[in-house]
């Protein structure tokens, strides 16, 4: 439906490896054509100021808060999002370690957690907790299972001592 | 993976919350849809004088344009206790952002361009926005006393006052009298996920799609404002994007159900997160304490008056303070207490339901003063607690529940977890504190179970999953009991048209009333499997155990799955089980029925505070739960721990800011900070105590909001050991702290700065 005086662009993009032609309006956001003209709803709406992080993605290799980035500006770009992390119905060594480790809680975060999580790994393969907190101090968490969240991270990163902040994965039959 | 009560499975719908595939409201999109827009005026009190929505009609796609005027006369109302809350504004907007019109239209940008082209004329009035100013003489009323009809206090600015005690306060002989004034301010849940609501003419009936904490409730109000039956009502309730008690009641289902019958259409409304600052917010408060005690620190009296700074309608507010301030006197052994507690109505946004329900805001100031008697009487802050604490068992409000848990076991836990017995490390303070809260005083949860024929296991529960897990403990117990790994188990959950009736979600009851219900349809079908083992193996059935996943015959055990083969027949089919747990109504008591349980907490920290900038850092955060049985103990540690969190939100940073007509000038995330990952305590350590003492399935208590409730007298009193000021106002920011910390300097004596004055002898 295109509204009053506006503007429409016809762009490229390859957004999980799959080359996408869409026409956007040319001030709709980069969030507003993955989650309206793309149907990907993983990635999350949230604060629209580009504090809660929610909507983060990849974009040519580097992470952006979605809402902050105009889908037109995007044009020819490789965008990443929380739907092309998992290869099939196999997940990333990242989302299995979120899963394990009981970051998710309402889970309403976690799409943007992840994207962030993925580009702080792609870039510091072994990251201390603080490097882990100070990557994630975009992404807000409500709930607050910061301390999981940091542990996942860390656990995807084969981290030694990533025990520490979670303790071991309980043995369900060894507690009953 | 294995269902296994007490172990901590993945979570049950954690794959969804992985790749981006679980749908929340606002992912679900239904053909022929139109997009609604709030109209909202930037006052916090006004007449509306008129409405001009032509410009809006004319934007293209525009479909509807909705006002007071197209709804009927008188103007439909609702609400959880008072149905007071208009569905648009009716002539007067009594708050900052309530809706006066709502546009719905083709598209988000017609919408919202079409909401900015409505003209509403209307002339600014005196807004009420404190505790003071409502309560002045001549104060303008913010609710027309024809909405309280036969209310004598109707004519004030005064909801109610809840009174609760015993013994005489007044002739209690105490040694020392230590006496301040406590506030709290207003926040906001801010969770990640905005509300968001659809609805959709279904057939006669209507459907609707919300973030709703409890979808039976909303589908009473629907069909009350629509008059239609409830089961012509469908509540969608997918799992919420965080709750936390402001998704508990209906904020604009009642306008988008009306929308969409108007409109014959599907219309959808998703808040932003400014919007949601305009629509839930915890009261805020102001705390006067006065605590008698010996001079061994034996707690004589304590004497509470709490006003609580509601909004303009009262949503569950009224309950919140009633609620909230009976336990003001603490779980300690009292020999007469009095507690006034006041909801005060203003020209702000309505406050709800928010985790620890009217709790926190009492718990920071009795809790804050039982540390300045400490202090005062020169007894540590930890004896002083442990020595009045009240054992299990006992009658610490004369006629309620008794202590129900060993609560000083989990005191001494918790201290022993801070290292209180050791001096802290130079520069660095301890505060300690105990929270309890009242678990939930009615209940009525039902819950059926199928075990189908190849084992596996569907379990309908009206509970909603906003990340607490109820999903993965409901899973848990259904699966262990019947015998099916936790991937065998589905959970149904948030449609009213098929799941059984829930009160709610809320008071942390889940896990032990709900659990209780699916515990109950569960050991239906045990005894169904105990008469097919029977049968099928020509034993007596009074010789027959089925339980924990097997049926236990005379000579053998037997898994449930292989026995329902051959007692299921050649036809196959299932067995169903329902299950019941109903907590009734007591009206003689105070809250109209006793407390199921109590959450009890205790929160002690260790901290430094920065003497240049006034910042504050928790070295160490130690939070300690008695929660019965932990049935999954990971959840338990991430409820804890995300509570504690939530709680260093108001005590260190979180709180609106209104300019003086009232309007809220920090919507937001850039303007009003929650703690981020950068926030965190250095060492943040939870742990629990298990005595299986509790109501629910295998000894549990509920939990999730325990570790919230006594946080900021446990940080304000580590900030005071640490710096030596004391700080009666939430949040401890920065400025106040390095404020503080001026005053203390230019104080000759060094002392806390406003102890003395607050404090006087003898009673």
């Amino acid at each position: 439906m295109t509204a009053p005086g506006e503007t429409r662009v016809a762009i490229e993009l390859t957004v999980n490896g799959r080359g996408r032609a869409v026409e956007v309006a040319a001030h709709h956001t980069l969030l507003e054509v993955l989650r309206d003209d793309l149907a990907l709803t993983g990635t999350k709406e949230c604060c629209l100021v580009g504090e809660c992080g929610a909507c983060t993605v990849s974009l040519d290799g580097r992470i952006v808060d979605s809402c902050l980035v105009l889908a037109v500006e995007a044009d020819g770009g490789s965008v990443t999002t929380v739907e092309g992390l998992a290869d099939g119905a196999r997940l990333s060594r990242l989302q299995q370690a979120f899963l394990d480790r009981g970051a998710a809680q309402c889970g309403f975060c976690i799409p943007g957690q992840l994207m962030a999580a993925q580009d702080l790994l792609d870039r510091i393969a072994d990251p201390t907790v603080a490097e882990v907190q100070e990557g994630l101090a975009g992404n807000l968490c409500r709930c607050a299972g910061y301390e999981q969240i940091v542990g996942a991270v860390l656990a995807a990163a084969g981290h030694a001592d990533d025990t520490l902040l979670n303790g071991p994965a309980s043995d369900p039959d060894a507690a009953r | 993976m294995t269902a296994r009560v007490g172990g901590s499975p993945n979570r049950v719908g954690g794959i969804g919350r992985v790749t981006g595939g679980q749908a929340y409201v606002a992912d679900i999109h239904l053909p022929g849809e139109l997009h609604a827009k709030l109209v909202t005026l930037p006052v916090a009190h006004a007449r509306v004088l008129g409405i001009d929505a032509a410009a809006a009609r004319a934007v293209p796609g525009v479909h509807l344009v909705m006002s007071a005027a197209d709804l009927p006369a008188p103007m439909p109302r609702f609400g959880p206790q008072y149905r007071d809350r208009p569905v648009l504004a009716d002539g007067e907007i009594t708050y900052h952002g309530q809706p006066v019109a709502a546009v719905a239209a083709e598209s988000r940008d017609a919408a919202e361009a079409a909401a900015a082209l409505v003209t509403v004329r209307y002339e600014e009035l005196p807004a009420v926005t404190s505790v003071a100013a409502a309560l002045a003489p001549g104060a303008p009323l913010v609710q027309d006393p024809s909405l309280r009809p036969g209310d004598p206090l109707a004519g004030t600015n005064v909801l109610r006052e809840h009174r609760v005690g015993w013994g005489d306060v007044d002739s209690t002989p105490a040694d020392v009298v230590v006496e301040g004034t406590w506030t709290f301010p207003m926040v906001t849940h801010f969770a990640i996920e905005p509300h968001a609501f659809i609805a959709a003419p279904d057939d006669g009936g209507i459907a609707v799609w919300s973030t709703i904490q409890h979808p039976n409730w909303l589908q009473r109000i629907i069909a009350g404002l629509t008059g239609l039956p409830l089961s012509r009502v469908r509540v969608f309730a997918p799992d919420p994007g965080g709750g936390f008690g402001g998704k508990q009641h209906a904020k604009y289902e009642p306008l988008v159900a009306l929308m969409a019958l108007r409109a014959g259409r599907p219309v959808r409304l998703v808040l932003s997160l400014e919007e949601t600052f305009l629509a839930v917010r915890r009261a805020a408060a102001e705390v006067h304490v006065r605590t008698g005690l010996r001079l061994d620190g034996t707690l004589c009296f304590q004497d509470v008056r709490a006003d609580y700074l509601i909004g303009a309608y009262v949503d569950i507010a009224d309950r919140v303070v009633g609620k909230g301030s009976y336990l003001a006197a603490g779980p300690y052994r009292m020999p007469s207490a009095r507690v006034v507690a006041r909801p005060i109505l203003s020209h702000t946004v309505p406050s709800t339901a928010f985790r620890g329900f009217g709790n926190p805001q009492v718990n920071w100031a009795v809790e804050s003063n039982l540390d300045e008697a400490a202090l005062r009487l020169g007894i540590d802050r930890l004896e002083i607690r442990l020595m009045n604490l009240a054992r299990k068992g006992e009658a610490f409000i004369p006629w309620d529940t008794p202590a129900d848990g060993d609560w000083a076991q989990v005191v001494r836990r918790a201290a022993e977890l801070v290292g209180w017995d050791r001096p802290a490390v130079r520069g660095r303070g301890r505060g300690i504190a105990v929270g309890i809260k009242s678990g939930p005083t009615t209940g009525l949860s039902y819950s059926t179970v199928r075990l189908l024929a190849d084992g596996s296991v569907v379990v309908y529960a009206g509970t909603s999953d906003m990340g607490q897990g109820a999903r993965t403990v409901l899973a848990q117990i259904a699966g262990d009991e019947l015998g099916a790994p936790l991937d065998w188990v589905t959970v149904v959950m948030g449609d009213t048209a098929v799941v059984p009736y829930d009160q709610q979600t809320s008071a942390s009851r889940s896990t032990v009333l709900m659990g209780n219900a699916v515990l109950a349809a569960c050991r239906d079908i045990q005894a169904r499997l105990r008469a097919i083992a029977a049968r099928v193996h020509g034993v007596d059935e009074a010789a027959i155990r089925v339980e924990r996943g097997v049926a236990v015959l005379p000579d053998r055990e037997i898994p449930i799955r292989e026995l329902l083969g051959p007692g299921l027949g050649r036809l196959g089919g299932e067995l169903i089980g329902v299950g019941e747990t109903r907590l009734d109504a007591a009206p003689e008591h105070p809250l109209g029925g006793a407390p199921a349980f109590f959450e009890f907490n205790c929160t002690a920290i260790e901290a430094e505070v920065d003497e240049a900038t006034g910042d504050v850092t928790l070295t160490r955060h130690v939070t300690v739960s008695d929660v019965g049985k932990a049935i999954n103990p990971l959840q338990v540690r991430m409820q804890d721990e995300g509570a504690a969190i939530q709680g260093l939100g108001h005590t260190l940073m979180e709180h609106y800011i209104l300019d003086d007509a009232g309007r809220i000038r920090n919507l937001g995330a850039i303007d009003y900070r929650i703690p981020t990952s950068m926030d965190l305590p250095v060492e943040m350590v939870s742990d629990f105590v298990e005595n299986e003492d509790g109501p629910g399935p295998y000894g549990s208590k509920g939990m999730s909001e325990g570790a919230l409730l006594c946080v900021s007298a446990a940080v304000a009193g580590a900030v005071r050991d640490a710096a030596g000021i004391r700080i009666r106002d939430l949040p401890l920011t920065p400025e106040r702290v390095w404020r503080a910390l001026r005053e203390r300097d230019r104080d000759d004596s060094g002392a806390a700065s406003g102890s003395e004055e607050h404090t006087e002898d003898d009673a």
